[in-house]
């Protein structure tokens, strides 16, 4: 059986690419992505912990967050969508009419 | 007595009615917004007068605790109101005179363009005045006292457009100030002295206290300095010859009848406290009587009629100064209600007879009025009497208790003063009268065609007022000449604690002869007067002038005040302005504005840089959020 | 494993009920064209009755769902809060909604979800459904930032708050996460129990959990350095939404810290006052520090509010190291209170001064309007006034008692930084008061016209911030009684 560190180092590790990727990555539906890998870390870890305790409550916290995640995708890509409407661009960087 | 909160509160509505609403509703709706809100306060005072005269045989008072205002450490200070034989006396006069005030300002301010301001100036003044009189606390007569110094300032520079409005205003707030602030500082000692600012309490406290306890003497001194500013007393009187800037009313209700002579009424609610300070009393008393014959002396020669009656208000409140400080509170009281009346009336005939001559208020242009403004004529007449002091008119009840009072608890040196000021008095009132409404006609020939008698809004309050003055008096006819007086015997209950204090002050034993025979005495100076008046003003006008120039020096010195106002510009102002320069050129530029402009220019700079860190990069945005979280995770690993 | 089906009591979330059902009305309403002018009538009945709701559970202590939803008094509170904050946008949205009217339903139906988010965060004792009732709140809110999605500076407040907003949910969650597997549970009273137990010892897990999680809320609650979102955003939402959010999501942030403070992590909680410290002088420094330097009033009001967070955050220090001081939680209650006032206010006001095409929003453009529209310029200067924290408004009282509840609390640096800050703040805030009464008007305000719903809308605020600033007491007593 693999121990829970195991599960819980590569959820950690999926979370700092996630991070990474949205720090670097100028394509706003790249850095979306990467937000769902940090959400997706996230629900491995509430898995190993819900079967290492042997506690339903992590597994029914991951149906949630997958729910909300898909419902964040809706919000998301819509935005995006609309931006490139206006824009023609989905890069970040020449998103900053608002600053100082 | 669960509703006393009634009394105040309808002109807090008028306020917020007339302020909010008033431009938009226009004139009519302000018209009856205005003086009804303060007709309701005035009829519910009506009920609450009954209900103290017929519910409280004992005179017992009725405090309101209204709400707990400010708990912080040992500072509790709950806000309520008092109804009590004393505030009740002033709750009538404020919303009684006010009521009529605020009808007659319906005709006088028509048609101004900043009518509804007006009015919800004039609802505010009388909130503050009614929260001044029925506080329970100091603190909460201290707003009140705050407050009507900032209505006074409003409708003195009402007409802020010209300048000299506006600076009359500025003067008036910032000598008031200055009396304000020992006003203040007197709080202060209070509260470390008795730990509370209740009236009941500090006033129970202080009863154990021993006679010229010099706390209290510094405390009273103290609230003086309040008074003084307040009520326009030497040395701080200056403010009030130049509040005559404001609208006409406004003098009669704020600069006559009310808010000056809110530092009397302090003295008298604190007569606990003065009666443990002789040193105190007797400083109040002098003050008192020296700014009554001063102001006096100044009226005697002013030719702009709102002037003249601005220093005889200044002196009648000296009067009324000097009753309280021999201790003759209830003379005090008795005078500052007939004087409301009396001048209240001279105030609104004064503006009435400059409205009916377009704005005309230099006497040499008056004169021969009777005939064009009969009802202004007749009421100011029965004002003119009752203020000299011509028996049976109202006056002269309650100027003859003070001076009696003044010989009997005081000193006959303070009689001989009050006296010589009551003949003043009688020169300068009889003076303006003649002046203005008999003899020649002097204003120019085209104002001729527009004199008129003012329309009944405005005459009906001057014969109510009238009425008043000419048997106001009647309820506190003293026993000398046979009255009961009920008024004396109403405000009793009040002194009830302080009576062993008081009764110990009267040396004199009660001799009616001696007593009549004052009386006679001022009688006979004031007739005397009045004789003379009469041949300069009417018979011989010449001689008005030969006087003037055989005696030019004393006439000038009169004509320009004692050059009081010039003497504190050069000694005070200028000294302090020149050095204020000083500090300002070394001190303030160098060192203080250095300072604050170099903090100032440090943050600014400092905002300029870092706004320039919220680049608008939602990436970098993330990368602030990452650190954050970071460091403050290796710091909790790593501490 | 032994399960049995929980006690479900449905009368705990009434008011969350209500509010839903009424969002979900709306929202088909405004599929009909003919029947869309009802919607708003409907909207306000919805929280009238939601209102009344909350009356009927006041004092009941009820609990539902397995103790995973509460409706104690603390959570009731916050309710009345958010409705408060919802009713006086919605009042100020009139002429938002004319723009917009096609979109009436959706508006309408998202500030609804989004306070039915707020008061899910408020009324619950578990975790799972605060993250649930966070979410429901952001994504509503990440759409009403871009509602102008004809407009590139709406939409790119959206997509920013969205982005950053996911990736904070990311921390967030990962929070959750290490604070389930180091106590096993979601539920705050559990965790509470956990930590008390103290047989098992705590670990480094459970300590880096809570801080993602004071950084998730942090992040909402604009703490700095996780402040970065809320001028871009509150520049660029349209001004009703600026309003909504600058009260709703703070208040509901603040809600959550208290919840997990007071019960969840109060026996460890004094060992983060150092960073909750640093944190508040941050907030307050940089938010007043930018504030001052700002000449576009919806960038400075965001600035203010970033300022605001750290106020109370201020008080919220000085009850991590106090836990037992009702005093430091009630001045926190009743800060956002009065904050929800002052500040929707404020933005009310600006909402008045906008033009539909070309915006009015330089501070300089509102020189001269005391003379021309006294009302409204009377109704910012006590917004200013209170939110500056000049008596007799409530800011000053709230100020007074978030500085004493430090002093309290023995922070004196803190109270002292914070009490400097107030100073700078006065400077920016009288500006504005400066602008409207002592400057030539360069706008002729003619385009304004009288507004009564707005009227209404401004005259509860400033009766409430008068109110609050004269007769503070009673609130506090029952502030104070609430925990």
């Amino acid at each position: 059986m693999v121990p829970l560190n195991y599960y819980l180092i590569l959820s950690g590790i999926l979370f700092v690419i996630g991070v990474t990727g949205v720090l670097v990555r100028r394509n706003a539906i790249i850095i979306f992505m990467s937000i769902e890998l940090m959400l997706n870390a996230v629900n491995l870890t509430f898995i190993a912990f819900s079967r290492y305790l042997n506690s339903i409550d992590g597994q029914i916290f991951v149906i949630m967050v997958m729910a909300v995640a898909a419902a964040e995708v809706v919000v998301g890509l819509a935005l995006i969508i609309a931006v490139f409407r206006i824009k023609e661009t989905v890069n970040v960087d020449e998103i900053n009419i608002l600053k100082w | 007595m669960t509703y006393l909160w009634l009394i105040p509160v309808f002109t807090l509505i008028g306020v917020v009615l007339n302020g909010l609403l008033g431009k938009k509703f226009g004139d009519k709706f302000v018209s009856w917004v205005g003086p009804g809100a303060v007709g309701l306060s005035f009829l519910i005072s009506c009920i609450f007068l009954f209900k103290l005269v017929f519910d409280s045989p004992t005179g017992d008072s009725y405090i309101q605790k209204l709400f707990v205002w400010i708990a912080a450490g040992n500072l509790v200070v709950e806000a309520g109101l008092i109804l009590d034989h004393l505030s009740v006396v002033m709750i009538m006069v404020v919303t009684g005179v006010g009521f009529v005030i605020h009808v007659y300002s319906v005709g006088y301010m028509h048609k101004d363009p900043g009518y509804a301001r007006y009015f919800t100036y004039l609802n505010l003044f009388i909130f503050s005045m009614l929260i001044l009189v029925m506080a329970d606390s100091f603190l909460l007569m201290f707003v009140g006292w705050e407050g009507v110094g900032l209505c006074s300032y409003l409708l003195i520079g009402f007409w802020y457009e010209d300048k000299k409005n506006a600076d009359a205003g500025k003067k008036a707030f910032i000598v008031n100030r200055i009396g304000d602030f020992g006003f203040l500082i007197g709080l202060f000692f209070i509260f470390i002295e008795f730990a509370s600012l209740d009236f009941e309490s500090v006033f129970s406290m202080a009863s154990s206290r021993q006679i010229g306890d010099p706390v209290i003497v510094a405390i009273t001194l103290l609230l003086f300095i309040g008074a003084v500013g307040k009520s326009a007393q030497i040395p701080l009187y200056v403010w009030l010859p130049d509040a005559m800037q404001g609208p006409t009313p406004v003098s009669a209700l704020i600069h006559a009848a009310t808010m000056v002579t809110a530092g009397v009424y302090m003295i008298v609610r604190c007569h606990v406290l003065y009666l443990l300070a002789p040193l105190t009393m007797s400083i109040v008393a002098v003050v008192g009587v020296v700014t009554a014959v001063y102001s006096a002396s100044i009226g005697t020669v002013q030719n702009d009629i709102k002037r003249v009656l601005a220093y005889s208000t200044i002196s009648q409140i000296g009067y009324m100064f000097l009753a309280v400080g021999v201790g003759a509170f209830t003379a005090g009281m008795f005078h500052l209600m007939t004087h409301a009346f009396f001048k209240g009336l001279l105030f609104l005939g004064a503006g009435s007879v400059i409205h009916s001559l377009s704005g005309e208020m230099d006497m040499r242009f008056m004169g021969g009025l009777k005939k064009y403004i009969p009802i202004t004529f007749w009421t100011f007449l029965i004002a003119v009497l009752a203020i000299t002091g011509i028996p049976g008119f109202s006056g002269f009840f309650s100027k003859d208790e003070i001076l009696w009072n003044a010989f009997d608890k005081g000193n006959p040196i303070l009689w001989v003063i009050g006296v010589f000021t009551a003949g003043l008095t009688a020169f300068y009132m009889f003076r303006l009268f003649y002046l203005t409404f008999l003899g020649e006609s002097r204003f120019q020939s085209e104002k001729e065609l527009h004199i008129h008698e003012s329309p009944k809004i405005m005459t009906i309050p001057l014969i109510i007022l009238g009425f008043f003055s000419l048997f106001g008096g009647y309820i506190g006819v003293s026993h000398s000449l046979g009255g009961e007086n009920h008024f004396k015997k109403f405000m009793e209950p009040v002194f009830r604690n302080s009576e062993i204090i008081a009764n110990s002050t009267s040396n004199a034993e009660n001799s009616l002869g001696l007593e009549y025979l004052l009386m006679i005495i001022s009688i006979i100076i004031v007739l005397i007067v009045l004789i003379i008046v009469h041949q300069i003003y009417l018979k011989r006008p010449d001689i008005a002038s030969t006087l003037a120039k055989r005696f030019s020096l004393a006439y000038r010195v009169l004509l320009n005040k004692y050059y009081i106002d010039e003497i504190y510009h050069t000694f005070i102002v200028n000294p302090f302005i020149k050095i204020s320069d000083i500090f300002w050129k070394i001190f303030d530029v160098k060192i203080v504005d250095g300072a604050v402009n170099g903090t100032a220019n440090v943050i600014q700079s400092a905002g300029d840089k870092l706004r320039k860190v919220q680049t608008g990069y939602v990436q970098e945005y993330a990368l602030s959020l990452i650190l954050g979280a970071v460091i403050i995770i290796g710091y909790f690993i790593f501490r | 494993m032994d399960y049995s089906i929980p006690t479900i009591n449905l009368s705990v979330i009434g008011p969350e009920i209500i509010i839903l059902l009424t969002a979900v009305s709306v929202l088909i309403i405004g599929l009909f064209p003919n029947y869309r002018r009802w919607s708003i009538s409907i909207v306000f009945i919805g929280i009238i009755f939601a209102f009344y709701d909350i009356y009927y559970l006041w004092n009941l202590n009820q609990v539902g769902f397995d103790g995973m939803v509460l409706a104690d008094n603390f959570a009731l509170l916050f309710d009345i809060i958010f409705l408060i904050g919802t009713l006086l946008t919605l009042l100020l949205s009139g002429n938002f909604i004319n723009q917009y009217i096609r979109g009436t339903g959706e508006y309408l139906s998202l500030i609804l979800f989004a306070t039915l988010g707020m008061m899910l965060m408020a009324s619950t004792n578990d975790l799972i459904v605060i993250f649930l009732g966070l979410e429901t709140l952001s994504i509503s809110l990440y759409i009403l930032a871009a509602f102008r999605r004809s407009r590139e500076d709406s939409l790119e407040a959206g997509l920013k708050y969205f982005l950053l907003g996911a990736f904070t949910t990311g921390f967030l969650l990962y929070g959750i996460a290490l604070i389930y597997g180091s106590t096993g549970t979601t539920n705050i009273y559990s965790i509470l129990n956990f930590l008390k137990d103290g047989s098992v010892e705590i670990g480094i897990l459970f300590y880096i959990g809570m801080i993602l999680i004071i950084v998730g809320f942090g992040f909402k609650a604009a703490f700095v350095p996780f402040h970065m979102w809320v001028p871009d955003v509150y520049e660029g939402s349209a001004t009703p939404v600026t309003a909504f959010m600058s009260a709703g999501v703070k208040a509901a942030s603040f809600a959550v810290f208290l919840r997990l403070f007071i019960t969840g992590f109060s026996p460890i909680i004094s060992q983060i006052t150092g960073i909750l410290a640093v944190l508040a002088i941050l907030t307050m420094t940089v938010g007043n520090v930018i504030a001052i330097v700002q000449t576009n009033i919806k960038r400075m009001l965001a600035y203010s509010s970033i300022a605001h967070a750290g106020y109370i955050l201020v008080a919220l220090t000085a009850l991590s190291r106090n836990i037992e001081s009702e005093f430091s939680a009630a001045s926190i209650m009743y800060y956002i209170l009065v904050y929800t006032f002052m500040n929707i206010g404020a933005f009310g006001v600006v909402i008045y001064m906008e033009k539909s095409e070309e915006e009015v929003l330089k501070i300089s453009d509102y020189a001269g309007l005391g003379f021309k529209k006294p009302f409204a310029a009377i109704c910012m200067t006590l917004f200013m006034f209170s939110l500056a924290g000049i008596p007799p408004t409530a800011g000053f009282m709230g100020k007074l008692y978030i500085f004493s509840s430090a002093v309290e609390s023995e922070l004196y640096g803190l109270a002292v930084i914070g009490v400097l800050n107030a100073v700078i703040a006065v400077y920016y805030y009288l500006r504005v008061v400066i602008f409207m009464y002592m400057k030539e008007a360069v706008l002729d305000f003619s385009y304004l016209s009288a507004r009564p719903v707005m009227a209404l809308s401004l005259s509860i605020s400033v009766g409430g911030i008068i109110y609050l600033g004269i007769f503070p007491q009673s609130l506090i007593n029952l502030l104070t009684n609430i925990l």
